[in-house]
């Protein structure tokens, strides 16, 4: 590879099959999988350690159930506990095909509609297996106590969520994940205290280490001691979540980020559709230049609330005082038979239509209404208080207004991404014995993802899924003992102390704060809601000047040797700079819409989303050649047996 | 609005702290907390001073990551967590006191970060239900009384931020421990471990350096997610029923 070829021109690589994935009738897969898996006797499994990165809904689960199993489970996390993992911020619920409601639901169904809505780009063996294990999830986290929603009669409530026709979300109030979270963080503390799990917390990875071509260990940082530490094991395990917040603003917590996934990929492990990424309708919007995230409010209250804004563009009035003929309920004019419940890629690009031809509202014209006046009309106040009160109450909290009496604003944000590491139905990546679950890997939701999915998955992956595959690895590789002093465990923990050092030495004089926001906004408008060519490749140009900038300009007070918190948030944007060039670049490369990812260039004749499937039905998977050098592109056709495309219509 | 921060700083565990006196200037009222000291941060970091540090992260109210004592309350004037406190609480020209929770069992690592592991080595004690995975019955299998549920609900939202210790004059983290074990303790599937968890999560507490309980009820005033004070004296009849049957923990 030329050091000098531009990045956008990227080659083709040899086709990537998933080699683990065994054949036969879908609903057969995964068993077939697990009893032709080779298993780590009971009495050995101690002599075997594994690494999880993250502590989250899938990290969380894979440690206490790797340590319940017998092996040597070494955790991480950055924040001071693991509770804190940001699933416990989901709020709406978890899908499950238990059918309690007798309402014609199966897995199979769950598995159709989750392939339907991710538009077609997901795996079905994959899916499939999601939905089997979505029954499990529920037993074992009403074992743990988890207080899940219940009827008078004791048993389980569901509700009907993100537009499927069947009643299969479980919830919690609005804090499904918090709930799911604890019970898994219960588990893995059961583990800590027994002796199964060696926990770090307030230590962030920063490199994986990677010795005869297999992930045996990672580079970590000490983030109150600032000591740079390696631990090596038999397999690594990346739970560590998703990259929204490569776009400066998103719903993800603060310090989520995308350096563990980034540096995996440095080191080979191939990065998948990482244009795939979910904007979230329903968000609070940003209240000026000082905001630092956003925050999420159920999709539930579309259920209830008309979306509007101002039919004239420019029109400042208070909303009281624009008369009903003066409003244009956009998605009721546009979708007459979905209304204001189309999906979230829908809604959320209308908002933006709305807002570009200047009818947006509150300040800076980035928001429109959601509005309660006709649903407390209909319903009375106390009706919409029963249902939407905590929701109310956290809106005023944030923006000072009352929503029972003005309309609530409201604008679209990212909140998850369906890319990630590129793993097989083993859940390993393209380096061998290192597994990518949870968020941090692409695998089953397509190039969408319903609500009430990611806890799911992320449970999925934890619990059931790579306890299972793992075991068949770790058969298969006697544990050979990695020398603390070899060669590539020094370089790496080199390269990781030499990264740091740079920063603190830059001395320029500009803030890790304002690179991210600057590259944030970069991403959002070229590489968010809608994606053009001309933008995609403009943004192309200005990220290796901004990374260029941003080594030149870098100012990171204090030293590296205690608790640095602007260092650990410089030494993240490193990595984003890297990754939002991957992400326009597969932007770009994919000339077809589908999903959370739409090109103006594919509509169809009435201006919705066009998928290419005879083109684009394929994973991207990115193989890394070098810093700003163009990656290779290997294709994973996709072959859909069970679920047959369609073009998805709203209309 | 024009504020006067006075902020305690200090640089490692075993350095004295001082509190120390900012001005900052053009605060939203529509900022956070949280964000108005990001503003304070980064006009640090341009004049070549050192940032203070504080723990966030979901900067939603749900993680329990922030809390500070803000004018001597936990998490400040509004019953929320630090990341939900809007500036507008505030008027133009006040002077806030911003500093760490002050607890024994809390130390302080740096500014106004404490280390509250202390929190995760009581659930590790019996703060959970033993049910490895795989070995769960159908979720059916035994109904829970909405009433038991939602009771069991209410003390399962605890964010573990410690605002409850913070504000006992007595630094005790009973209403923080009272939470998990009502929670589990009522339902069915905690059944089990009742007697232990209860006898052996209070000793954990009492291990960790944590203070008795006297009946202040600060730590359910200043509670952001409203666990009620209620919980302690059901603790209390958890751990005498353990006693008198004899209970022991594992």
């Amino acid at each position: 590879m030329s050091p000098f070829a531009p990045y956008s021109h990227y080659t083709v690589g040899a086709p990537l099959t998933d080699t683990a994935a065994p054949g036969g009738p879908v609903a057969g897969r995964w068993d077939r999988r697990r009893f032709e898996a080779k298993l780590v006797n009971p009495a050995n499994r101690r002599k075997h350690t594994v690494i999880v990165v993250g502590t989250g809904l899938a990290g969380g689960a894979a440690g206490a159930t790797l340590a319940e199993q017998g092996y040597r489970v070494v955790q991480f996390c950055y924040q001071d506990s693991p509770r804190r993992a940001h699933s416990i911020a989901a709020q709406g619920g978890i899908n499950a095909a238990k059918n309690y409601r007798n309402d014609g639901d199966s897995v199979h169904r769950l598995f159709y509609d989750t392939v339907k809505g991710g538009d077609f780009r997901a795996r079905e063996s994959n899916v499939h297996r999601l939905a089997q294990i979505s029954v499990e999830i529920i037993d074992q986290c009403v074992a743990q106590g988890v207080p899940f929603a219940r009827e008078y009669g004791g048993l389980l409530d569901t509700r009907s969520f993100g537009g499927v026709q069947v009643s299969r979300t479980f919830y919690a109030r609005g804090q499904t994940g918090q709930q799911l979270l604890l019970g898994a963080y219960q588990a893995l503390s059961r583990q800590i205290d027994a002796g199964g799990v060696e926990m770090h917390a307030r230590t962030e990875m920063l490199d994986l280490i990677v010795v005869d071509g297999r992930a045996r260990g990672i580079v970590a940082r000490d983030l109150i001691t600032g000591r740079i530490e390696t631990h090596l094991a038999d397999a690594v395990v990346l739970a560590s979540g998703g990259y929204g917040n490569v776009f400066h603003l998103s719903t993800n917590a603060k310090n989520s980020n995308a350096t563990a996934v980034w540096r995996a990929h440095r080191r080979g492990a191939h990065f998948a559709n990482p244009c795939f990424t979910q904007i979230h309708p329903t968000c609070i919007p940003r209240s000026g230049d000082h905001q630092s995230k956003l925050t999420l409010m159920s999709e539930s209250l579309r259920n209830d609330g008309r979306i509007w804004v101002p039919k004239a563009a420019g029109d400042t009035r208070p909303p009281a005082a624009i008369p009903e003929d003066e409003r244009d309920y956009y998605l009721e004019r546009a979708y007459p038979s979905f209304g204001n419940l189309v999906p979230r890629d829908i809604a959320s690009r209308a908002a933006k239509n709305v807002c570009d031809e200047g009818r947006g509202v509150g300040p800076g014209g980035q928001g429109v209404y959601l509005d309660f006046a006709d649903a407390i009309a209909r319903m009375g106040r106390a009706a919409v208080e029963a249902k939407y009160g905590n929701l109310f109450e956290m809106y005023e909290r944030i923006t000072a207004e009352n929503p029972y009496e003005v309309p609530m604003r409201i604008y679209p944000a990212i909140h998850y991404t369906m890319g990630g590491l590129w793993v097989d139905y083993d859940l390993q990546t393209t380096v061998p014995g290192l597994f990518a679950i949870g968020e941090a890997n692409f695998s089953d939701h397509g190039a969408n993802r319903l609500g009430a999915s990611a806890l799911m998955q992320g449970l999925a992956d934890g619990y059931f899924v790579l306890p299972s595959t793992i075991n068949d690895y770790l058969a298969r590789h006697p544990h050979a003992q990695v020398p603390h002093d070899h060669p590539a465990v020094a370089e790496a923990a080199g390269e990781a102390a030499d990264r740091l050092r740079r920063l603190l030495e830059a001395g320029g004089d500009r803030t890790p704060e304002s690179f991210h926001r600057e590259l944030g906004e970069l991403l959002w408008d070229e590489c968010g809601m809608s994606r053009t060519e001309s933008g995609l490749r403009k943004a192309l140009e200005r990220i290796p000047e901004l990374r260029e900038e941003f080594w030149r300009r870098i100012r990171v007070p204090g030293t590296g040797e205690e608790l640095n918190q602007q260092l650990e948030k410089a030494n993240r944007i490193v990595d984003y700079l890297e990754l939002a060039e991957l992400m326009c670049l597969d932007a770009l490369h994919r000339t077809e819409s589908c999903g959370g990812h739409f090109r103006e260039e594919s509509r169809t004749a009435d201006g919705e989303a066009a998928r290419k499937d005879e083109e684009f039905a394929y994973v991207a998977a990115w193989e890394f050649t070098g810093p700003g050098n163009a990656p290779v592109l290997h294709k994973e056709d996709l072959r859909f047996e069970y679920v047959h495309p369609t073009q998805r219509s709203y209309a | 609005m024009n504020l006067t921060l006075r902020i305690w700083r200090q640089r490692t565990p075993e350095a004295p702290g001082a509190m120390t006196t900012y001005e900052v200037t053009g605060i939203s009222e529509d900022m956070s907390f949280l964000e108005m000291l990001d503003h304070l941060n980064e006009e640090l970091i341009l004049s070549g001073d050192e940032p203070v540090a504080f723990d966030h992260d979901c900067r939603e109210g749900i993680c329990g990551a922030c809390g500070m004592v803000i004018n001597g309350r936990a998490h400040g004037p509004e019953r929320t967590t630090t990341c939900q406190l809007h500036m507008r609480h505030f008027r133009d020209g006040d002077t806030i006191d911003v500093e760490p929770w002050r607890a024994a069992a809390f130390p302080v690592v740096k500014d106004l970060v404490v280390d509250r592991s202390a929190f995760d080595r009581v659930i590790g004690s019996g703060g959970y239900v033993s049910v490895p995975t795989g070995s769960a019955p159908e979720a059916h299998a035994t109904p829970v009384p909405k009433a038991v549920a939602d009771l069991a609900f209410e003390h399962a939202e605890c964010i573990g931020c410690g605002a409850c210790v913070a504000a006992c004059p007595n630094g005790s983290a009973m209403l923080f421990t009272s939470a998990k074990v009502v929670h589990l303790n009522v339902l069915p599937q905690g059944a089990p471990e009742r007697g232990s968890r209860v006898l052996d999560m209070v000793a954990a507490m009492d291990d960790e350096g944590f203070g008795g309980c006297t009946n202040t009820g600060e730590c359910a005033t200043a509670c952001p997610k409203g666990i009620p004070l209620q919980s302690i004296a059901h603790m209390n009849r958890e751990y005498l029923r353990a006693v008198v049957k004899g209970g022991r923990g594992r």
